[in-house]
């Protein structure tokens, strides 16, 4: 087993009572790439959130390269993870791409939010890698969908982490952004050997991505797996509560899925 | 140092409006009478004793409140979200008026009762204010701003009852000084707000990145580092300071917090490391510019400023409401 990035221990989180995520528990390998799957509801993005300590309050215990996670500052955590957001929303970004990917810096900004000098070449190399360069003088909010979601990519890149941590990155995309975002994901993770973690609702997504799969139901582990072995009907009957049909692609030779309709 | 191209113009106009304001009103002052006055020249004397300090009283306080107007539509990430629209300046003036009502005189540490009272008031106003949208999840602005409307009513109604158990004088005294004015000898109040915008503006010029960072979401700030509820407690703490101080001196001018950020904002961009100055030397230079028009209009009869700013500062707040959403600036 490899160096463990994220050890996640019992991991529990109420909102007001109601209980979101239930004893959840995964040791996330350095340099992995895991999916998390479920169906809506399942806790998934909360799971997110609360490893970037965005929600706080949950019980359990939740260890980054080691350390405990609450040991952390938020500036500390933030140079070590960085999160992109779900897609869509009709909040406004009013500021230029650029100035977007150099809140990516905060972390390391001095006093009176001064970049240093060297961070703009790191700021420079993030939006390169994200292909947003072309369009760094334009506010997000004349951007397409799949524009602006590179553009949250090449911010959390600018925060130099060593894991990634992405909320449905490919939503509402089309199937060219799709492509791209997750072209630029492999290469991170090739590159530079980051972690990272996605939430996805599409199966076919997490398989074709390859590494492993942390799979939510009612806020609980369902499975935890290679993505090799998660295309088995019974076991995302379990997880989404619908049947499937199973497709294998001579290309790839990966076994796809394609939804049926609910369980009975 | 491209991006800060701007300062040296706003510099020069603000510092302009701020000296050559005086010159202006029922009696216009020469210049000569301010350089080189005669013994006991009384155009000297109205521009030393009397035009030039009600001058640095009104620039400081529209500084202050125009910064905390930045400072909230920052957190709420909404134009509309001011001290005045969300209640704080009339938590302000309820603490206030209740230090009047109660005949309170005592300085503590060289602040005054009153003050004291308005930066209490304030905070209790954000407070509430917050709370209440707190209470409800995912609450929208519009919720946000009704529970501003919902807590200038309730503070405006305890201000009416002070004022119905006040004695005629002391009644006037409160009314006149809601409306916002800034008839004051000397440079004594213009120097007790000076060392609490001072220290208001150095705090925020430290806290430029998480300005930023917070108008593009609590989240968002979160994972790139910023410690959320701590830097939202050091705004609420700061801004009740600064509107406290500035209402228990010139009283709830309104709509000040409203106009100046967002035309900042229109001309620097929406980067808190420009808008803060810019915000500042707008917004002081705007008011000065309200009450020069608001005591020359009706010459030789003074309008408290207040009554000024609030009629630009409608037809403004309805503009922002109105308008059609654009690329940098924030929307409502």
């Amino acid at each position: 087993m490899s160096q463990a990035a994220l050890e996640i221990e019992s991991l529990s989180f109420s909102i007001r009572g109601s209980s979101i995520l239930r004893n959840v528990s995964a040791h996330i390998g350095a340099g992995e790439t895991w999916s998390i799957i479920g169906a809506n509801g399942a806790g998934k993005s909360t799971l997110l959130k609360c490893l970037m300590r965005i929600h706080t309050g949950w019980s359990g215990g939740v260890r980054l390269f080691g350390r405990a996670l609450t040991s952390y500052s938020q500036r500390e955590l933030a140079r070590r993870v960085a999160y992109v957001p779900q897609p869509g929303g009709d909040q406004r970004f009013p500021y230029t791409v650029r100035a977007f990917v150099r809140m990516g810096r905060y972390a390391y900004s001095g006093l009176f939010g001064t970049t240093h000098p060297d961070d703009w070449g790191t700021i420079g190399a993030a939006m390169a890698r994200a292909n947003v360069e072309d369009f760094a003088e334009r506010t997000l909010d004349t951007l397409s969908g799949g524009e602006r979601q590179k553009v949250f990519i090449a911010a959390a890149l600018a925060q130099g982490g060593d894991v990634l941590l992405l909320d449905e990155p490919t939503a509402f995309l089309d199937y060219r952004h799709q492509a791209e975002v997750s072209k630029i994901l492999n290469e991170i993770n090739r590159v530079s050997g980051a972690t990272i973690v996605t939430v996805t609702h599409d199966v076919n997504a997490a398989i074709l991505t390859g590494g492993r799969v942390l799979a939510l139901r009612n806020g609980r582990v369902a499975w935890d797996g290679p993505t090799d072995e998660l295309a088995c009907e019974r076991r995302l009957g379990d997880i989404f509560d619908a049947t499937f049909r199973f497709i294998d692609d001579p290309v790839t030779g990966l076994r796809l899925v394609a939804p049926q309709g609910a369980a009975v | 140092m491209k991006q800060f191209r701007f300062l040296p113009v706003f510099l020069i106009v603000s510092s302009a409006v701020l000296l050559g304001a005086p010159l202006v009103g029922g009696n216009v002052v020469p210049l000569s009478a301010v350089f080189n006055p005669g013994p006991d020249d009384p155009a000297a004397m109205i521009f030393w004793d009397i035009r030039f300090p009600r001058a640095c009283l009104a620039w400081l306080g529209g500084a202050g409140l125009a910064a905390a107007g930045m400072v909230f539509q920052a957190m709420f990430r909404n134009p509309l979200a001011t001290p005045f629209t969300l209640g704080v300046s009339s938590g302000a003036s309820l603490g206030a008026a209740l230090a009047v009502r109660l005949g309170l005189g005592t300085i503590f540490m060289g602040i005054s009762a009153v003050s004291v009272g308005a930066m209490a008031g304030a905070l209790l106003a954000i407070t509430l204010v917050y709370g209440l949208t707190r209470l409800k999840r995912n609450c929208s602005t519009g919720a946000m701003l009704l529970a501003g409307v919902a807590v200038n009513f309730f503070f405006s109604s305890l201000i009416l009852l002070i004022q119905y158990t006040a004695d005629f004088h002391d009644t006037f005294r409160i009314l006149r000084w809601l409306m916002g004015g800034l008839q004051m000898v000397g440079f004594d109040a213009a120097l007790r707000l000076l060392p609490f915008l001072v220290l208001g503006a150095a705090v925020l010029a430290a806290r430029v990145g998480e300005l930023d960072l917070l108008t593009t979401g609590e989240e968002l700030a979160a994972s790139r580092g910023v410690s959320v509820g701590r830097i939202k407690t050091t705004f609420f703490i700061l801004v009740s300071i600064m509107v406290g101080v500035v209402v228990s001196t010139c009283g709830p001018v309104g709509f000040v917090g409203l106009m100046c950020p967002h035309i900042c904002r229109l001309i620097v961009g929406p980067d808190h490391r420009r808008l803060l100055p810019a915000t500042l030397l707008f917004g002081g230079a705007f008011l000065v510019a309200c009450d020069t028009v608001a005591r020359t209009v009706f010459a030789p009869t003074e309008l408290p400023v207040g009554i000024f700013t609030s009629f630009l500062g409608g037809p403004f707040f309805l503009w922002l409401l109105l308008r059609p959403p654009k690329g940098g600036t924030l929307s409502i």
